[in-house]
């Protein structure tokens, strides 16, 4: 029996110094194998008088059993440990960087445009649009601006070739969407206008967004009613608004819109020169010449239009004093709006 | 248009402060840009006579004078050339503060001293007038505050007025409408007594009563040259922006402030025969008042007399007829010229005058006599002479037609209801005689609005007055119906994101750029040029979008930007025999290092098939299709590093890298890569079709092929295709090898053929049995020869 408390304190000694599983496993072997020798001691109590045999086999597997559990906490302990150093060896430092192409970003124009369009569209408007070099009966003549009208003038206009001009504004679509399709109509059209123009603050391209609606039932009320909305939703806040009278050769009435100065709360300040106002859209009810020019029948269908500078807007969002930005295409500058 | 608020405030007690006047006026329409004093302000200054002048003894250009304020005589050290013995002018006493906060105090200038100051008319703020002392009239009261003597505690407004409103461009309009805005009665300015002695007179036709509907004209003789204009009237025209210059050109210009009318004097002497108001003729010449000589032309409204034109019409008189100093006897016009017969001439000839801006906005039609006799009577109370009778010429003018006004209609457009009886007084309050029904009213304009035709005139009349800030603020009718929602076509939003995420900046550049660059980018294609450009950079419109992202490209290369990737899209202008095709195009520039920086150390620059996958990606947004790259020229692109993009065989645009002499041209790094599509092929999308899915597992075999270096993998690819059919479901090209163990001049292309069957699974002898068709279709077409594994 004295070979039997060796052995266990032998096994118990190897186990201790197991350093891994392999060697551990061959531990489990050498001890508790087929041919192990704690095995090997169980094989041999035939040897042994029939009355010690009970209690040296209840000894024996005592001490497998002792040595069994031995090895599977030592397993324990040692997989712990692998998986700690497997931890280890696998951290990273999450502090760099991300991998990646890295991402690059709309102009602040189109970010505006989008904004425009995407709360025009949910009331029902669709984005229509038309050609940039425009024949001067959709550019003057069919908006009720004949030749020689003091507001053609007023134009700056760059001409092409005889009849045809850069589009002074996004105001031609009106007429090509109503000689297209037949109202009810709601459009709006954004895109490139030109004029030739060219100081601090006048580039000779910018952008504007032209808005229709054609309809049976429509009144200078709902004009008023979509613009307060418009703008309101537009710079998310709940803005004064105010519609003043003008002339525009294309509507009647006409009028021009000042919104509360964003940038002073309307109390007056550079930007507004000291009025609290800032002229952001022009508008009106569809005057009954241009509904001739389309042959829509002014008695059945009435409509409103407006008409805004995009660039404008977006300088007054995002804060932009300086128009000629837009159209540097500097990084440092379009990055911002990424 | 300029109003001198103490003007205004003599003919309507409109009882407003000046802000609020201003603000009323700009919500009715006539927005106030400005109000600002006629005068800045300034003190101490007095009305100085110049006693005696002599030469300063130690300096050539100043003068020594002794100037009187009407108590005491001082001594002045003066540098204005026009002083001269017995001159009155603004005189700034010791202690007087100028503009700026100028004080005036005792001086020694050269050795002499100086006890005050003459001034100019800009030094006082009046105007920009520096050449010299402002000269006061004769018999302006030597002591008098200068501010008291000129009236200058007044205001001016600035309105701005819309074209549509040529009534305003005289003070009578403004007190009109200030009248019809506060309902306050408004006087008419009085016309004077004419003293008609003179019988003399100049007879007058018009030759079509369509260009000149109505033309008067008088004879003035005998007028004192001596005379001034009194100074109420300098200072009026003055503050409306006009120089004083001779009683006979004063009144006039004063009358066309006070009433709109524009007039025009002509020395009588230099008239010969009657006038007649006709259009001019082809060989016909004018010099005109500003002393150049203009070519007329059946277009040009001309005053002519016997010998031929002696005045454009409306526009500007000419330099022969021109009133002088000593011109003792006029003949006066005034007339009413069709706007559209004088709208763009003066633009024509490179002028803009008073008469012109007003002619082509409209004068009113039946004020001519009454202008004739106002001008008339203010010359002959400042310079006297004798007025000889009116002729007149053109039609009388027609009473205006009524206008219908419907009171539904009113409801309808405005969205909201007012009393009838609001309408009527709205509407006289204007001038219109009104005559109000059941179903609305009947009103004619006054002749001095002949703005108003038609019955949306009148509505937006009525809403004006009653204030645009009253309409109510409603939400629309609500039968939104759903829009359409095409999924075969992307919209260009999706293909701007998609560029965005692939690290691509957009930027908008302009439409119209530098010739050159663009001729040289398209290879050649002549674009548009703009007939007025704006500057020789903006002259062309592209044709190619590259023109303007090679721009951006420069202008960031140039400020340290290591990593450029930018895109735009936008219309390419296509000069296409008498036409101009104008299509929206996507385009793109990438140069520098292929990612953003990193710190594992990986760093190459962008290269071909980086810019490839971007277009890839893009042509294929809206589900895959047959793209085909295929080795072509462009002259702006690198010859070996340049495709022609095939979308499912139809043109789909170009890739490639700059060529290097290109980039040389245009300043770019050579080391760029460019694209560009037609937005119509990269937004087309495909409406997914379901095919059952193969249930049978797949089978891959990997083959080496060694073919010549000009082969081009796609064509191994597609005969592939070719010669395994339906079985191969895909091709992938995973390794392009050159160098040791291939024969120089060749390269090795390896194929991964994914092959499976769609009714049983394939057999090894079936996968053998593809793979040497392939091998055998690639050995005859490309001589492409297996590379032994
Ligand atoms: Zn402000």
């Amino acid at each position: 029996m004295e070979d039997l408390e060796r052995l266990s304190r032998e096994a118990e000694a190897a186990i201790e110094a197991a350093e891994d599983l392999r060697q551990l496993d061959d531990i489990r072997v050498r001890y508790l194998g087929k041919k192990g020798e704690l095995t090997a001691l169980l094989k041999s109590l035939g040897k042994l008088p029939a009355d010690e045999r009970p209690a040296a086999g209840q000894a024996i597997n005592k001490a497998k059993g002792e040595v069994q559990s031995r090895i599977e906490a030592r397993k324990a302990d040692l997989e712990n440990a692998e998986i700690e150093a497997r931890l280890k060896r696998e951290s990273v430092d999450v502090t760099l960087p991300g991998r990646g192409q890295g991402r690059g970003g709309l102009h602040p124009v189109t970010r505006t445009l989008q904004r425009i369009e995407g709360i025009f569209r949910q009331a029902g408007f669709e984005v229509a649009d038309g050609p940039e070099i425009e024949d001067e009966f959709h550019n003057f003549e069919a908006l009720n601006i004949p030749e020689h009208h003091p507001a053609r003038a007023m134009h700056d206009t760059f001409f092409v070739r005889p009849g045809e001009v850069l589009r002074t504004h996004t105001s031609p679509v009106q007429i090509r969407a109503m000689k297209d399709s037949r109202p009810p109509l709601r459009i709006i059209a954004p895109g490139r206008v030109y004029r030739c123009d060219s100081d601090v603050t006048h580039t000779p391209m910018f952008h504007q967004v032209e808005g229709l609606l054609v309809d049976s039932n429509v009144s200078m009320s709902h004009l008023k009613g979509i613009l307060t909305d418009f703008l309101r939703a537009f710079f998310e806040k709940d803005l004064a608004v105010r519609f003043r009278p003008s002339y525009f050769p294309f509507t009647e009435p006409s009028a021009e819109v000042d919104m509360e100065c964003v940038i002073c709360g309307g109390e007056g300040c550079r930007v507004c020169s000291g009025t609290g106002w800032l002229e952001v859209l022009g508008c009106g009810m569809v005057h009954p010449e241009v509904f001739r020019h389309v042959n829509i029948d002014a008695e059945q269908w009435r409509g409103y239009a407006f008409g805004m500078g995009v660039e404008r807007l977006a300088m007054l969002r995002y804060g932009v004093d300086d128009l000629r930005l837009f159209f540097e295409n500097d990084l440092r500058f379009l990055g911002q709006f990424a | 248009m300029r109003v001198s608020t103490n003007w205004l405030n003599e003919w309507v007690d409109h009882g407003l402060e000046n802000q609020a006047l201003a603000d009323r006026l700009t919500m009715a329409g006539l927005e106030v840009d400005a109000i600002e004093g006629a005068a800045e302000d300034f003190s101490g200054v007095v009305v100085g006579e110049v006693i005696s002048v002599e030469p300063h003894p130690n300096a050539d250009k100043l003068n020594l004078c002794q100037v009187s304020d009407g108590n005491d005589t001082v001594p002045v050290v003066c540098g204005a050339p026009n002083v001269f013995k017995g001159m009155r002018a603004p005189f700034a006493r010791v202690g007087a503060v100028l503009p700026g906060d100028f004080k005036i105090k005792k001086a020694k200038l050269r050795g002499e001293a100086s006890q005050g100051m003459l001034c100019s008319a800009k030094e006082l703020g009046l105007s920009e007038d520096a050449a010299g002392l402002m000269q006061l009239a004769g018999d302006a009261p030597v002591g008098t505050d200068l501010r008291d003597y000129l009236g200058l505690d007044d205001q001016i407004i600035e309105i701005d007025l819309t074209p549509n409103r040529g009534d305003c461009l005289g003070m009578i309009g403004v007190a009109r409408e200030v009248g019809a805005l506060t309902g306050k009665s408004v006087c008419r300015p009085p016309v004077g007594e004419v003293s008609q002695g003179g019988s003399e007179e100049i007879p007058v036709s018009v030759e079509d009563p369509a260009d000149c509907p109505s033309y008067a004209g008088r004879v003035i003789t005998g007028i004192d040259t001596r005379a001034e204009s009194p100074v109420w009237l300098t200072e009026r025209l003055r503050r409306a922006g006009l120089r004083p210059i001779s009683p006979v050109v004063d009144v006039t210009n004063y009358v066309m402030l006070e009433l709109g009318q524009p007039m025009h004097g002509f020395r009588l002497d230099a008239i010969q025969g009657g006038v007649t108001v006709r259009r001019g003729r082809q060989d016909e010449k004018i010099t005109l008042l500003d002393e150049r000589e203009v070519a007329l032309d059946e277009d040009i409204l001309v005053i002519a007399d016997e010998r031929g034109p002696i005045a454009m019409a409306g526009v500007m008189g000419g330099l022969g007829t021109a009133v002088e100093p000593d011109t003792e006897a006029v003949f006066l016009e005034s007339a009413c010229f069709s706007p559209t017969v004088i709208a763009g001439r003066a633009r024509r000839f490179g002028l803009h005058t008073d008469a012109s801006h007003r002619f082509e906005r409209g004068v009113d039609p039946a004020l001519q006599q009454r202008a004739l006799d106002r001008a008339t009577a203010l010359i002959q109370s400042i310079a006297g002479g004798e007025a000889g009778p009116v002729t007149l010429a053109g039609s009388q003018p027609a009473e205006a037609a009524p206008i219908r006004l419907r009171r539904e209609r009113l409801h309808a457009v405005l969205g909201f209801e007012l009393e009838a009886d609001q309408v009527t007084d709205m509407l006289q309050r204007l001038g219109l005689e009104v005559r109000a029904d059941e179903a609305g009213w009947e009103a004619v304009p006054p002749s001095f609005r002949f703005d108003l035709a038609i019955e949306e005139d009148l509505i937006e009349e009525v809403v004006r007055i009653h204030g645009y800030d009253r309409v109510p603020v409603e939400s629309l009718p609500s039968d939104v119906r759903p829009g359409e929602m095409p999924e075969s076509r992307l919209a260009l939003d999706q293909l701007r994101s998609l560029l965005v995420e692939r690290g691509y900046q957009e930027a908008i550049t302009y439409s119209f750029v530098p010739a050159e660059t663009d001729r040289i980018l398209s290879g050649g294609t002549e674009g548009q040029k703009l007939a007025n450009p704006i500057s020789q950079d903006l002259e062309t419109m592209r044709t190619t979008l590259w023109s303007g992202l090679v721009g951006a490209l420069r202008h960031n290369a140039n400020r340290q930007q290591s990593r450029i990737r930018l895109f735009e899209s936008g219309l390419r202008f296509i000069p296409q025999g008498s036409d101009i095709k104008q299509e929206p195009w996507v385009a793109g520039v990438a140069w520098g290092s292929a990612e953003p920086e990193q710190w594992d150390g990986r760093k190459r620059p962008v290269d071909f098939f980086d810019v490839k996958g971007d277009v890839e990606a893009l042509l294929t947004a809206g589900g895959p299709r047959g793209l085909t790259f295929q080795a072509d020229s462009h002259p702006a692109l690198h010859p070996g590093q340049c495709a022609r993009i095939l979308v499912e065989g139809e043109k789909g645009g170009w890739i490639g890298r700059i060529h290097p002499q290109i980039a040389d041209q245009l300043d770019v790094p050579a080391d760029s890569y460019l694209f560009e599509i037609p937005l119509a092929v990269a937004a087309q999308g495909r409406l997914p079709a379901y095919r059952p899915v193969s249930r049978f597992p797949s089978v891959r075999r990997d083959l080496a092929f060694i073919v010549d270096e000009s082969v081009p993998a796609a064509e191994l690819v597609s005969a592939a295709r070719e010669a395994a059919g339906e079985v191969l479901s895909e091709v992938r090209v995973f390794d392009v090898y050159q160098g040791k163990g291939v024969d120089s001049g060749r390269k090795s292309i390896a194929l991964g053929l994914i092959l499976q069957g769609s009714s049983r699974t394939l057999t090894d002898d079936d996968s053998d049995r593809v793979v040497q068709q392939v091998r055998e279709l690639l050995e005859t077409r490309l001589g492409a020869t297996v590379r032994d594994q």
